[in-house]
């Protein structure tokens, strides 16, 4: 779906690149990059994204290069949930916000208005449509981001750490929006710091660091990297690493993989 | 000596209906490392914005019983005199930042320049913050072009300069990676060991049960429970309260294993550890 050949990208010439080299090819499996604040991660999914364009290199969504195209023509495409609500939210009304992605695609209000209030009951907000976004709490925030994104169904959906400021309740809902997208063959790639969301809910995982592909592959395989995770500063989910310490022989992801393990 | 204190705290919301807070009483001892727990709209924000005036000076609304933070009232105080005993980092660092200054060196400087530190003093101080939370690098940096990360650090940074003997502290490690929070979480326990009163809102609830002493678990604006880690995550009842236990005790409690002598469940790598090994083979 996703082909980034040779990418570099830098803010500013004299810093240095924070990006560079990168190649990767994205199928429709769900997708974690996890590495360091500052391992370009954020800046990588602003490329997909066409909200940066690439110093060298290229990227093509569906086999179309974003070189050429807007940031507003790729929005059918590629959806991106910002990490901090704030920069996203800017509507007076919950519904309003969900709805604005899809008026600007140009979709007829009645139709948009049926879409975001069914993205919005996903994430249980749908009692709060004429509430101002301002007014809800971070989590919820971070909730109606998601919501106004999924509603506007692309087949790519970029999360920046969405397990900000969720409680138990909120990281069953992304889990099970992120189920529900990829049984309809949508690309889910999240950008994460909870390395037990990871292995919970992603089946590929990349680690970035400074600014290139440390690692890619299957979630379990990466996890059991440790001493490469230890390079790049990441540590694997808490239940991987008392699985090794005990001396398990296979990498566990899950509590329930523990048990079973152990039984 | 009794830090904090806590009496039938009720608060609601101006135009809400219900309490946010309903009568919450608790004591913290000086040193004390506190973490609540709670599921969201459980009170845990909005409680640590009552120790430091917020409540009920900023956001105005009906308030009853009090809230005693070294001694001052919070009440009868404006958030001015309490700030100089009690400083708060936000939960979300993006609403911290002043947007009046143009370096990261100058925004931690703003509280110090409220308070009327002298100028050696001052630079003194954010030296130190910048290097405990490891952002010397960009101190010359405007602080809107930090990433999510590095604006946390900073927002942390600018309270721990202002030197308060209570930190209340609301998710302060959401946006950073695990080393980064790790260390985080490492420099506050560095400070409750000299002294500083910490009262922490989390959700990452290993690192609550590795570094902190007592833990307030809120529910619906009430206490459920104030004890030790490991009374609170053995907790049978723990789910009913929208909290999961850390992943070690969740292990051991499948599995039946508790810490050797104790009725309660390891909540730590290091003790979900040492009590699995005698029973795994």
């Amino acid at each position: 779906m996703i082909k980034v050949s040779n990418l570099s990208f830098s803010y500013h010439k004299a810093e240095g690149p924070v990006l560079s080299g990168i190649n990767l090819e994205f199928d429709r499996r769900s997708t974690a990059i996890i590495g360091q604040n500052g391992a370009g991660k954020t800046t990588f999914v602003k490329l997909l994204k066409g909200l940066l364009k690439p110093d060298e290199g290229d990227i093509l969504i569906q086999n179309h290069s974003v070189k050429l195209k807007t940031a507003a023509e790729l929005a059918r495409t590629v959806g991106l949930v910002f990490q901090n609500p704030n920069d996203q939210i800017f509507k007076r009304t919950v519904l309003e916000e969900a709805m604005f992605g899809l008026l600007n695609i140009k979709m007829g209000r009645h139709t948009a208005e049926n879409q975001a209030i069914k993205a919005l009951k996903l994430v249980n907000l749908d009692d709060k449509l004429e509430m101002n976004p301002h007014d809800l709490s971070l989590s919820e925030k971070k909730l109606l981001c998601i919501a106004s994104i999924v509603a506007m169904d692309p087949d790519i959906i970029i999360l920046d750490e969405p397990t900000i400021a969720q409680d138990h309740a909120g990281k069953k809902i992304i889990s099970q929006i992120i189920k529900e997208l990829a049984e309809k063959e949508k690309l889910v790639m999240t950008i994460i710091h909870d390395m037990d969301f990871v292995a919970e809910n992603f089946e590929r995982t990349i680690v970035f660091n400074e600014g290139k592909v440390l690692l890619d592959g299957e979630t379990r395989d990466v996890f059991a990297q440790k001493d490469i995770l230890q390079e790049a500063n990441v540590e694997a989910p808490g239940i991987t690493q008392l699985a090794e310490k005990l001396g398990f022989e296979h990498t566990i992801l899950t509590v329930e993989e523990f048990i079973k393990a152990v039984k | 000596m009794k830090k904090i204190i806590a009496q039938g705290l009720k608060y609601k919301y101006p135009l809400a209906e219900t309490l946010a807070l309903n009568d919450i009483s608790f004591e913290v001892e000086a040193g004390e490392f506190i973490g609540v727990i709670g599921k969201n709209s459980a009170g845990k924000s909005t409680l640590c914005q009552a120790m430091v005036g917020l409540v009920p000076h900023f956001y105005k609304g009906a308030y009853g019983g009090k809230v005693l933070v070294d001694g001052l009232e919070v009440k009868q105080h404006s958030i001015a005199d309490l700030s100089l005993k009690v400083g708060m980092v936000f939960q979300n660092p993006f609403t911290q930042v002043t947007g009046s200054k143009m370096t990261v060196y100058e925004e931690i400087a703003f509280g110090l320049e409220n308070i009327g530190l002298p100028r050696d003093e001052m630079l003194k101080r954010i030296d130190e913050v910048l290097k405990l939370l490891k952002i010397e690098h960009v101190k010359d940096h405007n602080p809107f072009d930090l990433s999510g990360g590095q604006l946390q650090r900073m927002a942390i940074a600018g309270i721990i300069a202002m030197k308060p003997e209570i930190l209340v502290l609301d998710e302060p490690t959401s946006q950073l990676d695990p080393a980064g929070s790790d260390e985080v979480f490492r420099a506050i326990h560095e400070l409750s060991q000299q002294g500083f009163t910490v009262i922490m809102a989390e959700h990452k609830m290993e690192k609550v049960a590795q570094y902190c002493n007592r833990v307030l678990l809120l529910d619906e604006g009430k206490v459920a429970a104030f004890d030790t880690p490991e009374k609170i995550f053995s907790r049978d009842d723990l789910e009913s309260y929208g909290v999961t236990a850390p992943v070690y005790t969740r292990v051991c409690r499948a599995l039946g294993v508790k810490n050797a002598g104790t009725d309660c469940y390891p909540v730590t790598l290091e003790d979900a550890e040492m009590a699995l090994r005698g029973v795994i083979k």
